[in-house]
């Protein structure tokens, strides 16, 4: 009997630690990542489903929505084309100043999202290097929608392209140079070969890139000017709403986004486990 | 063949290097370089002695005290619990572990202003977890504490990520030798394998304070926002920048822009310190 446990106890800790420590973690956890998921939804149906219907369908978050999804339309198949090409540059070919271009890629990540609106404002805005030339076409990029785009594209920027690079440096060249070889066109070979070599990795990116672009705050905040109807994303949405006290309102449209981050996490979890090798080392972020 | 090799010509038979390269810098320049170089042409412009004066404003210097300090202290304590979670989640079986595993992301995926809306409710005094608070005089909520427990979640998948593959990694016949050579449980896990795992747990603290000192929309809702107490040094950019006050505006953030570079420096030096003294990142 006690020959039977010793290489058990010798390789992991004794049951209560282990038992403590489990429930440590689980009630850390539980507090800091699932109370506050739940909050949402029951501060959102707090005043019954009627009110948060009401809150979702009313004129200002219809727009907010429609604005969202307009954005994320627009962000996220930039930095799509934008992923795709860097990776092709980076992971299939030789050259100088490859690492260099790599960290500038991922330099988004480290830039405060404030920060990434405030570039914008002081390259675009009235006060702006280029604010004269736009006011005298009658441009309006600052305080309008293209600002929020380029914001969103900015913190977005890394997502689609630091999934591709590891995998295809790790799959090489040697698929696409056999299909040259049989005589496939440039097109042919990217549609047949590179495509579905990278398709669950891309759609991986994408769909990080899509729940950034979605609740991305800080960034459009200070280039959006929140007119409401006009220039405000779900998020901001959420802002002002409680500023003004609407606590069902803006708990409401938060529970719109808090599901797309659970949808977004889901399917993460799906191709994780589905797709883990054809995802490669993506389980850092 | 490499010899006579020009900078940027290719080794590789196939096809689309020029556009791929060509619309990769493109993109990068106009939509990441240029930006940031208007900032630091504007800071320049301010000259040293203009940006001496915002930078020790005691205002500027307070918030920027604040975002820092307890950018550090929530990443302190994300290393220290980030590490037992991810010890937790990749050594033992319990129920509920890949749904707690995959809500580990969570921070990640939820827009930042749901995650400082939520947390607001949740440590307000009447809020589920702040009325415990309540009743021993703690204020949690529109105080600094309620800011390191947004920061806190805002850098807790940074730490559980970098450290857990690590983890699985880990060779388990060194803990078997250890035991064999008659060392304690508690010897093994002090000697034997948390020292590997230091490089990560440095790395995913670096990664945590870099995110938590520019956050800005978890913290918002929560942080109560009072100068001089509880004002973090994103928002005092946007004060600033909603006074037109684009001089101070600029100062903070090319500050902030520089905290990020000594992070993502630090980052980088510590990751290749791991390589030289074990091997890996």
């Amino acid at each position: 009997m006690f020959e039977r446990h010793r290489p058990v106890a010798v390789r992991t800790e004794p049951l209560l630690l282990r038992i403590a420590l489990i429930a440590i973690a689980v009630l850390f956890l539980s507090v800091f990542l699932i109370l506050p998921l739940a909050a949402v939804f029951s501060e959102a149906l707090r005043a019954g489903l009627g009110a948060y219907l009401a809150a979702l369908v009313e004129p200002d978050a219809l727009a907010a929505i429609r604005l969202t999804l307009l954005i994320a339309a627009i962000a996220v198949p930039c930095n799509l084309a934008f992923g795709v090409a860097a990776a092709w540059a980076i992971a299939k070919f030789e050259f100088a100043g490859k690492n260099l271009l790599t960290t500038l890629i991922d330099l988004p990540f480290s830039v405060s999202p404030v920060v990434s609106g405030l570039v914008y404002v002081l390259l675009f805005g009235a006060q702006g290097l280029l604010g004269p030339l736009l006011e005298k076409y009658n441009l309006h990029i600052i305080f309008a929608v293209p600002g929020i785009v380029l914001a969103t594209i900015f913190v977005t920027f890394p997502f689609v392209a630091r999934e591709l690079i590891p995998l295809m440096q790790e799959q090489g060249r040697a698929d696409e140079e056999a299909a040259l070889t049989l005589g496939a066109s440039s097109f042919r070979m990217f549609t047949t070969v590179t495509l579905p070599n990278i398709r669950w990795a891309l759609l991986y990116g994408v769909l990080l890139c899509n729940a950034r672009a979605m609740g991305e705050f800080g960034a459009v905040s200070v280039v959006s000017g929140h007119i409401r109807g006009l220039t405000n994303t779900m998020p901001l949405h959420v802002e002002i709403l409680y500023n003004e006290y609407n606590f069902v309102g803006a708990f409401a449209v938060a529970s719109l986004l808090a599901l797309l981050a659970l949808v977004t996490l889901a399917a993460k979890a799906v191709l994780e486990a589905r797709y883990g090798d054809a995802i490669a080392g993506s389980n850092r972020h | 063949m490499t010899a006579r090799r020009s900078l940027f010509k290719s080794t590789s038979a196939l096809p689309g290097f020029g556009l791929a390269l060509g619309y990769t810098l493109i993109y990068l320049t106009l939509i990441v370089l240029l930006p940031l170089a208007a900032l630091v042409l504007r800071a320049s412009g301010l000259g040293l002695a203009g940006f001496w004066t915002i930078a020790t404003d005691a205002r500027v210097v307070t918030a920027l005290r604040l975002s820092f300090g307890l950018a550090l202290l929530a990443g302190a304590i994300n290393a220290v619990m980030g590490t037992l979670v991810a010890w937790v989640l990749s050594r033992y079986r319990f129920p509920g572990r890949r749904l707690l595993d995959a809500a580990v992301d969570l921070p990640f995926a939820l827009p930042t202003a749901v995650a400082g809306l939520a947390l607001s409710a949740l440590y307000a005094p009447n809020g589920w977890i702040g009325w415990w608070f309540a009743q021993v005089g703690i204020k949690v909520a529109f105080t600094p504490l309620g800011i390191a427990v947004a920061l806190v979640f805002i850098g807790l998948p940074f730490s559980v990520r970098t450290v857990q593959p690590v983890i699985l990694e880990l060779d388990r016949e060194l803990e078997e030798a250890s035991a064999t050579l008659g060392a304690t449980r508690f010897q093994t896990l002090w000697l034997v394998l948390l020292p590997p795992l230091i490089p990560a747990i440095l790395t995913g603290f670096a990664l945590a304070v870099a995110r938590a000192v520019g956050e800005y929309g978890s913290v918002i809702f929560i942080a109560g926002n009072i100068p001089y107490v509880s004002e973090i040094a994103p928002l005092l950019i946007i004060i600033r920048l909603e006074e037109y006050n684009y001089a101070a505006a600029t100062a903070v953030a090319t500050l902030m822009l520089a905290i990020s570079f000594v992070a993502l420096l630090a980052i980088n030096l510590i990751q290749a310190w791991s390589r030289r003294r074990f091997g890996y990142v």
